[in-house]
């Protein structure tokens, strides 16, 4: 009965309802925390209105990021291949069942209704299609070596480690999970530094994967300015491997002289068609063992 | 230095001796100065200048050698480019491939002659070069050679092309069989090269390049000039340049990845490592030692996988490293040329003093230290096999790349440690697992971050088995169908 009156009480005072409006936070290690700065920046629509508050991360979020990219990587290489694929799979299911709130959205960060609604379906089959190449790259990529002596010698790839993504600034939402998707279903644990223009989409989608079964830390998405974390991405001294898209020749080379600090893999997405299993190939290692042939 | 001996059985403390049994180097060829080979031609260096190779047994010049500058690296870039344009992209794929198989074969006719000068030039025993070195490097050709034909199979989906002129700078540990896995990948895929050898063993590189005058490969097709690291800086900085491909320390690694920064140019780096050899308590113990002792003092430990990082599980560490000890006990140190030789000549002065530096900085942080009392000849730049035990992670000598014949020997317990243990490096090139349980040869070797992983063996190579780092032990693969990649652009 109570219930029924609480509908009642809000329907019947319709137009003066005040809307509950969200805060969004950053996504690390499988929480929403806020940002460990406690900036933000003022995401506007198109005629200027203050839509949301949002974090603007710092390095520390990123530092606190790649530790629990760090903390996950190693039982998330380890889940079998068919695993990884339901994850994804999954992940496309959930996203699907909420492809009119993405739409909704991605309209108030700017997106006619048609355009989003093309890239939130196309985001939704990019998923399904690498999760498709979760138990297939190895064997594709994959080798038996006839070596001359009286070993048995094979080669097959391992996830490199730990990735940190710039995504593009133009998609909202296909951008994440065309450099995301191929990444993790290698193996290999992100963070993801997201477009400025699109954090609502983002942390949206964090709520997705966090609804989707894949573990806390093997993606970490954070909102901020792009400019204040070319230099900590690529400079982070456990961290792997780093790509980009779309990213200025100025901080292309940023990126590039921070990598040599660690012989970090550096990767150019824009490269590589989104529809291709070398994408997921840039974030491997191949690893080559011996083994006598004998009694 | 303390003496060993050994129970019953084979007395190790009593001196054997050997009857020399060196290779007879009058045969070989050499030149008493060596040009730059460019465009086909030895070519006097701009810069007139020339510096001697000498060799590291005996301290003796064997050659001057030319030393190129910024123009000479220029003229060597130019011409590497106009072949690539005029000639070796017109003819066909087979044709290319042929020009590859020829070159391996006039390397195995000349198999003896490039053994003894790799053997005076850098110091490696002449079994060494005779039997991996050379061999491999004619293999490496012979192999590649067959793939410039068949390129669009390699890679589904795609299409390759060449990427155009690859400048190669290779290291002085295996000079002739580094100039083969630089060389031969790169010329089947379509490119042309310019390679630059180390300054301390420039010699079978040169002979290489009369190799290629006598197989006519068109002239730039590849390009060898000699020089140190001012050279090699110009090849890295060239604008010419298509791709660097890089083998040497981690810390030049860094400095060429960092200098390619902001450019187009692809690049391959292999770089150092720090290798954990681990020996598990149902291993094969007399092999496993085996193992050991060419993981660590093949070539001198100047290897870049080299086994340096032994850990040993703590219910047989006494008895591996008494058996150990024994063992290394009669390896002779000595002339490169003697059959007889196990370990030859450091290849530098400069390489000897920082292994001497890095050795004393173990006892000075507490290592103990144990060194054959072999005999060891006055002239020339030696280092008696050596161990340290208590040892710790941080210690520096289990730390950092000694690239020497010094192996730091620390205990385990548990799978679990060891894996933990291994991986706790910077590095990531190489590992070794001693068991005699596959499904412990397949959980460790699967957990080693590290790009090669012998299992109940060591040290081994071949043409087709792909070969690089993990982290900081470089970038791509050489070797193999995995090592065609980084030589083609993809469309």
């Amino acid at each position: 009965m109570a219930t029924k009156t609480a509908i009642k009480n809000t329907s019947a005072s319709t137009s003066k309802r005040l809307d509950v409006k969200k805060t969004y936070k950053i996504y690390i290690d499988g929480k929403f925390p806020r940002t460990e700065s406690g900036r933000f920046y003022a995401l506007k629509d198109t005629s200027g209105n203050v839509i949301a508050n949002v974090c603007r991360g710092s390095r520390k979020d990123l530092r606190d990021a790649v530790v629990s990219n760090r903390k996950a990587q190693n039982d998330w290489s380890k889940r079998s291949a068919y695993n990884k694929a339901q994850i994804l799979y999954r992940i496309a299911e959930t996203l699907e069942g909420r492809k009119a709130q993405f739409i909704d959205t991605m309209m108030k960060e700017g997106y006619k209704e048609s355009n989003a609604k093309a890239e939130v379906e196309a985001a939704i089959d990019l998923l399904v299609y690498y999760a498709g190449w979760s138990d297939k790259y190895i064997q594709v990529f994959s080798s038996v070596n006839p070596v001359e002596s009286s070993h048995f010698n094979f080669s097959y790839p391992e996830p490199t480690g730990i990735v940190n993504v710039i995504c593009p600034q133009n998609l909202a939402l296909l951008g994440i999970i065309s450099h995301a998707a191929p990444v993790i279903i290698g193996g290999n644990t992100c963070t993801l530094v997201v477009a400025e223009k699109h954090p609502l989409t983002a942390i949206e989608f964090a709520e997705v994967i966090h609804a989707s079964d894949l573990p806390g830390g093997v993606i970490n998405i954070i909102t901020g300015y792009r400019k204040e974390f070319i230099a900590h991405a690529s400079s982070h001294m456990d961290v792997n491997a780093i790509i980009y898209s779309d990213v200025d020749q100025e901080q292309r080379k940023t990126i590039q002289i921070n990598a040599a600090l660690n012989v970090k893999r550096v990767v150019d997405y824009s490269k590589e068609e989104a529809l291709s299993p070398y994408r997921i190939m840039s974030c491997q290692e191949i690893k080559t063992t011996w083994h006598p042939i004998g009694i | 230095m303390k003496k060993s001996s050994a129970k019953g059985g084979l007395k190790f403390d009593t001196k054997w001796s050997y009857a020399p049994a060196p290779e007879t180097p009058d045969h070989i060829q050499l030149k008493e100065k060596y040009d730059l080979f460019i465009n086909g031609k030895f070519t006097a260096p701009s810069s007139k200048k020339y510096f001697d190779t000498i060799n590291p047994a005996t301290e003796k010049k064997i050659a001057s050698v030319a030393d190129a500058n910024a123009a000479d690296v220029d003229k060597a870039v130019t011409a590497a480019r106009t072949a690539q344009q005029k000639v070796w992209s017109k003819i066909s794929a087979a044709e290319r491939g042929k020009y590859i198989y020829r070159i391996a074969r006039v390397m195995q006719e000349k198999a003896r002659e490039l053994a003894i000068i790799e053997s005076i030039d850098g110091g490696k025993p002449i079994r060494e070069s005779r039997d991996i070195d050379v061999p491999l490097a004619a293999a490496h050709f012979f192999y590649y050679a067959g793939w410039a034909d068949k390129l669009e199979y390699a890679f589904p989906g795609k299409k390759p092309a060449p990427l155009g002129v690859a400048g190669q700078i290779i290291p002085w540990n295996f000079p002739l069989l580094m100039a083969a896995w630089k060389i031969a990948p790169a010329l089947a895929a379509g490119n042309t090269v310019v390679l630059k050898p180390a300054e301390t063993t420039p010699l079978t590189a040169l002979k290489l390049a009369e190799i290629l005058q006598e197989a006519d490969l068109p002239p730039g097709v590849v390009n060898i000039i000699t020089g140190a690291g001012a050279t090699g800086a110009a090849i890295v900085n060239h604008p010419g340049i298509d791709k660097i491909a890089f083998t040497g320390s981690t810390d030049v690694g860094k400095i060429i990845q960092k200098a390619l920064a902001g450019t187009d140019k692809k690049y391959t780096l292999e770089l150092g490592g720090k290798a954990a050899n681990i020996i598990f308590e149902d291993a094969a113990i007399d092999q496993a030692v085996e193992g050991i002792v060419n993981g660590i003092f093949f070539n001198q430990g100047h290897v870049c996988c080299a086994g340096s990082r032994l850990f040993v599980q703590e219910g047989i560490a006494k008895e591996v490293i008494r058996k150990l000890k024994d063992r290394i006990q009669t390896l002779i140190v000595g002339d490169p040329l003697d059959k007889n030789t196990d370990i030859g000549a450091i290849n530098s002065k400069a390489q000897l003093n920082k292994i001497k530096s890095l050795v004393q900085i173990g006892i000075k942080e507490g290592g103990e230290c144990w060194q054959s009392d072999c005999d060891v000849p006055s002239k020339g730049f030696w280092f008696r096999p050596t161990l340290f035990t208590n040892v710790a992670q941080s210690s520096t000598i289990v730390q950092e790349e000694i690239f020497g014949p010094v192996l730091a020997i620390q205990t385990f317990r548990t799978v679990e440690e060891v894996i933990e243990k291994a991986n706790n490096t910077p590095y990531g090139l190489s590992g070794g697992v001693w068991t005699d349980k596959g499904s412990k040869v397949f959980k460790v070797s699967s957990k080693l971050r590290a790009g090669v992983i012998w299992a109940n063996t060591y040290n081994k190579f071949d043409p087709t088995s792909p070969f690089g780092g993990y982290k900081e032990s470089g970038v791509g693969r050489e070797g193999g169908l995995h090592g065609l990649s980084p030589y083609l652009k993809m469309y």
